[in-house]
């Protein structure tokens, strides 16, 4: 097994893999940390499964408009085709982000209605404009179930930079994020800007969720986004902690899922979140002892 | 000058109605809060008391009418209200100590991207040692009992430094025990604050506030504590049961040629009416 391993990192899509899951990790522990003490799970894979109309919308500019507007130009034999799926996944993560953030704060009723309807609206555009983009799509298949071994030096430097720009904005806007998370209705009192704090969380976890897809593909993001930080949920009782937990777990959980999925030539998104879930599983039947023998050790203070 | 002050006037509702998708639940509410009032707001289930609360903390605007605190318009004079909500629906898990739940009373004062100060922390300290929960301060919110977590909640909303208190039905959720310890706080910081209260609690309102408003639909307020027939009659379907079970006759003022409601009289009066 560890003569596999070392084996395994000489390769360089290896090493970019295991860098990629770090720094997914961070970002995806930070916000999902977030999505799992403010209960917006619903609306952040509304969010997710809305960024495959941009993947859509991106295969169908780059293959079919682009070769009309620029016909015989040697301007489409870009070197990165995926830069265009990837911008349109950016866009309408972002765009659902604010959408269905507005919604959800201007609407009083059926918000989780509507958000439904535009989650599958999302899907279906995505699917529509692939189908009528003609020829080549093969890696499609990659952004629903996640290609972690295929991830380049390049994008690893968009990932530290998404990572820089998430815990920025959380470092700046954290009295405020913790705020309408605990009590909205107080953070509204005192004059916080709720909905634009609000809808700024949406819009990083769209850039988290764009950075996921990569790792475990759209279908599985919100598993990812959430067990981690619903795990560190279990054992702290404190913000930062629960953060921090929650990066190490998402580190752990990626690395031990890629090396089974390398070992055993398995799909690599789904090695980690079955990693992850089993992880999961393993903390809920722990904590009934865990919150025992922490309440035990408060009464003995 | 100084009689002025006392008698400053620091909330001032003229002539509000308000409601939702032009339902209205309030109809031509008045009411005058004056600096040190101690109001409890009585009323059934329905009879506006959210909906006044609401439009209070400016969550809802008004359909029509004047409201105004601290002679400002609501939404900048809603600062002054240090605001303690139900602590009902209450999510156990969450994590957050008793300490950063109390500085969030500092959130208003501090604009975005600044950090709480050491000024800040002076007041939170203060806030939480007022209401004696100061040694309790690192303790995870979802540990404490439901009368420990009132307190944390009335030490956020005084870490506001408020001129008002606004509390919503600040004993729902604790046994009699504690929300008679609830109630001797409130009378303590009465000394500083003007309390406006939403409760149920006839005999904790008749015990400890100073003047009692009767809440359904219309407000029955007459700045005194006498809860006079008509205006349980108009509030109340059934006044003279919860009366009789919630309040013992000895608490109801009895200052002569006002004439008293004595819960016989009551009782008298609704015979006379059935």
């Amino acid at each position: 097994m560890i003569g596999s391993l070392i084996e395994a990192l000489q390769y360089t899509f290896m090493r970019n893999a295991l860098m990629a899951g770090v720094l997914v990790s961070v970002a995806c522990g930070i916000i999902g940390t977030f999505v799992v003490i403010k209960r917006i799970v619903f609306i952040s894979g509304g969010i997710a499964h809305t960024a495959y109309g941009g993947i859509g919308l991106g295969y169908y500019v780059r293959y079919m408009v682009l070769p009309v507007l620029f016909a015989g130009s040697a301007a489409i034999q870009d070197p990165r085709p995926g830069a265009w799926p990837l911008a349109g996944a950016v866009l309408f993560s972002l765009g659902a982000a604010v959408v269905m953030g507005l919604i959800q704060r201007r609407t009083s009723q059926r918000a989780d209605t509507i958000i439904g309807v535009l989650w599958a609206l999302g899907m279906a555009t995505g699917i529509i404009f692939v189908d009528l983009t003609e020829g080549y799509k093969v890696d499609l298949m990659s952004y629903l179930f996640g290609s972690i071994l295929a991830v380049e030096r390049g994008e690893l430097w968009l990932m530290l930079a998404l990572d820089g720009v998430i815990l920025a904005l959380v470092a700046l806007f954290y009295k405020e994020l913790v705020a309408i998370s605990f009590d909205e209705t107080f953070a509204t009192v005192a004059n916080v800007p709720v909905d634009i704090i609000y809808i700024g969380l949406l819009s990083m976890i769209a850039l988290t969720v764009v950075m996921m897809m990569r790792v475990v593909g759209l279908i599985m993001v919100i598993a990812m986004l959430t067990m981690p930080a619903a795990i560190a949920g279990h054992f702290f009782r404190n913000l930062k902690k629960m953060m921090a937990g929650a990066v190490v777990l998402g580190v752990c959980f990626t690395v031990l899922g890629l090396f089974i999925s390398y070992t055993w030539n398995l799909t690599s998104g789904a090695s980690i979140i079955l990693v992850s879930g089993v992880g999961y599983l393993l903390s809920l039947a722990l904590q009934p002892l865990i919150s025992e023998s922490q309440s035990y050790s408060r009464n003995q203070q | 000058m100084e009689q002025v002050q006392e008698l400053q006037e620091v909330i001032s509702i003229r002539h509000l109605w308000a409601g939702y998708d032009h339902e209205s639940v309030l109809e031509d509410v008045n009411m005058s809060v004056r600096e040190l009032d101690f109001i409890g707001l009585i009323g059934p289930n329905g009879g506006g008391k959210t909906t006044l609360l609401k439009v209070l903390l400016g969550l809802l605007p008004p359909m029509r009418g004047a409201i105004e605190v601290m002679g400002l318009p609501i939404k900048e004079g809603r600062r002054h209200i240090g605001y303690v909500p139900q602590t009902v629906a209450f999510d156990r898990e969450f994590p957050i100590s008793v300490w950063d739940v109390a500085r969030m009373g500092r959130l208003g004062r501090r604009r975005l991207l600044r950090r709480y100060s050491t000024e800040d922390n002076e007041f939170v300290a203060e806030a939480l040692r007022q209401v004696d929960m100061l040694d309790l301060r690192d303790r995870p919110i979802g540990d404490l009992s439901g009368g420990q977590r009132q307190r944390v909640y009335i030490a956020r909303a005084l870490s506001t430094r408020p001129k008002i208190l606004l509390l919503d039905e600040p004993t729902a959720s604790v046994d009699p025990k504690v929300s008679t310890g609830i109630y001797e706080l409130l009378r303590q910081l009465n000394d500083h604050v003007t309390i406006v209260m939403i409760s149920h609690d006839m005999s904790a309102i008749a015990s400890y506030v100073k003047t009692v408003g009767c809440l359904n639909r219309h407000l029955f307020y007459h700045e005194d504590k006498e809860l006079d027939a008509e205006m349980l009659e108009l509030a109340y379907q059934c006044p003279i049961d919860l009366l009789a079970h919630g309040v013992p006759h000895r608490v109801f003022p009895q200052h002569g040629e006002a004439g008293p409601i004595a819960v016989h009289q009551l009782h008298h009066h609704e015979e006379v009416e059935v």
